[in-house]
């Protein structure tokens, strides 16, 4: 072993270390296989992009929903992220794709669970399930540990500031057009009333979006409402008859 | 070995070579590595390159490695691919017993014992799964959530009853759901609150509960005008339209006087997902025997039409 770190160490003081230049490219050939290790792998990045039919941007009432569920933690207790192993396809539905989180920032993806994995929760329960749970989740499921959040029904939603908060998603990716943040604040309200008058307006914006009231008094715009919203489009944008999880294309 | 090294002196110390280097004096160790750490690194050196080999791993351009742009590696591994197989595996060893499932009657699950024991069991995973959340882990309901292990049935109880409405849903988005709406009495303001008093009173006494005469007199007639055409003239209800029986101590929205008033103050909205886009056929008929099967089913002779 000696002998070995002897010859090193010889190249190594003759050459690099009483070599100002030499030592320079040296640090530079060093310094640039990490940099390559690190930086390489994104030029691939769009060929690890899966394309699914069906992934939209949230709606501005369930992105600010979405901002209640992380407000109050709910990540803490559960993930979003169905993993392809047998049982929790049996139990939560088919496994999650990574093109499912595309517009989440930051993702929810996770192993703690506390509570049941939601990232196939939407349509699965009824609204006023859901509002029952929040209220108190012991009416619904009595050997439930989640606390209740009875204050979200009672709290008014501040969307004021939604379209903001849709421009700077955009900056990071999420493709909201010029009209989706120009209509955001009238689309909090519209996507809450299934006979609004820009119902066509709002669908073409976010095709499939669910438009009802949610939290079960039309007469103001609450927290709830956006969490509901948010919870019952969770795992429904893709359409999983259509999706080939067989093609070549989609497995790995 | 160079002039260098033979002047290489080990410090007296730490017995440890030092490299030759010396600051005022202060020269500085060369202490090796620990052998344990050096062959615990070259071994996974050695390892990420069979990993490289046998695993998915690198980037490729499209084209060169099959379809896809990566490598697939030796092993041709696919968590996705894994996990089809491991249900396809499920799917094989459940086969006969949804085989056996399919078309049978309730009566003729129950003269079946091994039939029985398997609609039981795939029954009971799938309910814990997805019904239990409302109904309750003993299929006890909740109020607004139906107890299923009473007679009481609003849309009916028999197996086919029982399938159709896991199927399509109440109130759900599936476009042959079952479907009708209660109107909201109080906050519509369709009646008055002295009306819906008397009407409370006059439900109540259906079933037995007595109350001021004068009051179920009024009530009775609100009750003819506005609800006998869904919960019919004597109060019985109507499974085609989910409409209650009235005239029975069971109670969806609860049984108390104010609960009442309030169930038709608000005109309750009860919505039950469709299943049909979750659940396969045959999932959906283990269910449907399970919940018949867990006391209250109607008709047991009767097999399923399958619609």
């Amino acid at each position: 072993m000696s002998g070995k770190k002897s010859l090193w160490s010889d190249l190594h003081k003759s050459l690099f270390e009483k070599n100002s230049l030499i030592l320079t490219v040296g640090v530079l050939v060093t310094v640039s296989i990490g940099g390559i290790v690190e930086i390489a792998p994104l030029f691939y990045l769009d060929s690890t992009i899966e394309e699914v039919d069906g992934m939209r941007p949230y709606t501005p009432l369930e992105q600010l929903g979405r901002d209640i569920y992380l407000r109050e933690g709910c990540y803490n207790c559960h993930s979003q992220m169905i993993r392809p192993l047998r049982d929790e396809v049996e139990r939560y539905g088919h496994y999650s794709l990574a093109a499912e989180s595309m517009y989440d920032h930051p993702f929810q993806w996770g192993s703690k669970r506390t509570g049941p994995d939601v990232a196939r929760v939407g349509g699965r329960y009824s609204d006023e399930w859901h509002r029952d749970h929040m209220r108190r989740p012991q009416s619904v499921v009595p050997e439930s540990v989640m606390p209740a959040y009875p204050f979200l029904e009672t709290s008014e939603l501040d969307f004021g500031n939604v379209a903001a908060h849709l421009r700077a998603l955009r900056t990071v990716g999420v493709p909201y057009s010029d009209e989706m943040v120009a209509a955001a604040v009238s689309d909090v309200e519209t996507q809450l009333d299934p006979y609004a008058e820009d119902y066509d307006g709002f669908q073409e914006r976010y095709p499939g979006a669910v438009m009802r009231d949610f939290d079960g008094n039309p007469d103001r715009v609450t927290e709830l409402d956006a969490l509901i919203a948010y919870l019952q489009v969770l795992g429904t944008m893709v359409d999983f008859s259509t999706y080939e999880a067989e093609a070549d294309e989609n497995l790995r | 070995m160079s002039e260098h090294d033979k002047k290489r002196e080990t410090d007296a110390h730490t017995g440890t070579e030092t490299t030759g280097h010396e600051w005022d004096g202060i020269k500085e160790l060369d202490t090796p590595l620990p052998r344990w750490w050096l062959y615990i690194f070259y071994a996974c050196c050695a390892w990420a390159v069979v990993y490289w080999i046998f695993m998915p791993a690198w980037p490729a351009l499209p084209g060169l490695a099959g379809e896809t742009d990566h490598t697939r590696g030796l092993r041709n591994h696919s968590e996705r691919a894994n996990v089809a197989m491991a249900l396809d595996a499920l799917d094989a060893q459940r086969a006969d017993g949804f085989a056996a499932l399919a078309g049978s009657s309730i009566t003729e699950i129950e003269n079946d014992p091994e039939l029985l024991g398997f609609v039981l069991a795939a029954g009971e995973a799938v309910y814990g799964d997805n019904c239990a959340t409302c109904h309750g882990v003993g299929a006890q309901g909740f109020v607004g959530y139906p107890n299923l292990n009473d007679d009481v049935w609003l849309w009916g109880g028999s197996y086919d009853d029982i399938r159709t409405t896991l199927t399509v849903g109440i109130r759900s988005e599936h476009p042959d759901t079952r479907f009708s709406q209660m109107p909201a009495y109080g906050r519509d303001q369709l009646l008055s609150r002295a009306e819906i008093g008397d009407v409370t009173d006059y439900v109540l006494s259906l079933s037995g509960t007595s109350a001021d005469v004068g009051a179920i007199q009024r009530g009775a007639t609100v009750f003819e005008v506005q609800c006998a055409s869904c919960h019919m003239a004597d109060g019985t209800g109507d499974r085609a339209q989910g409409a209650p029986n009235l005239t029975d101590r069971d109670w969806l929205y609860g049984g108390s006087r104010e609960q009442v008033m309030a169930t038709i103050h608000r005109g309750p909205y009860g919505v039950m997902p469709a299943w049909e886009s979750r659940l396969d056929e045959a999932t959906i008929d283990a269910l449907a025997a399970y919940v018949f099967l867990l006391g209250g089913g109607e008709d047991a002779t009767a097999g399923p039409t399958g619609q």
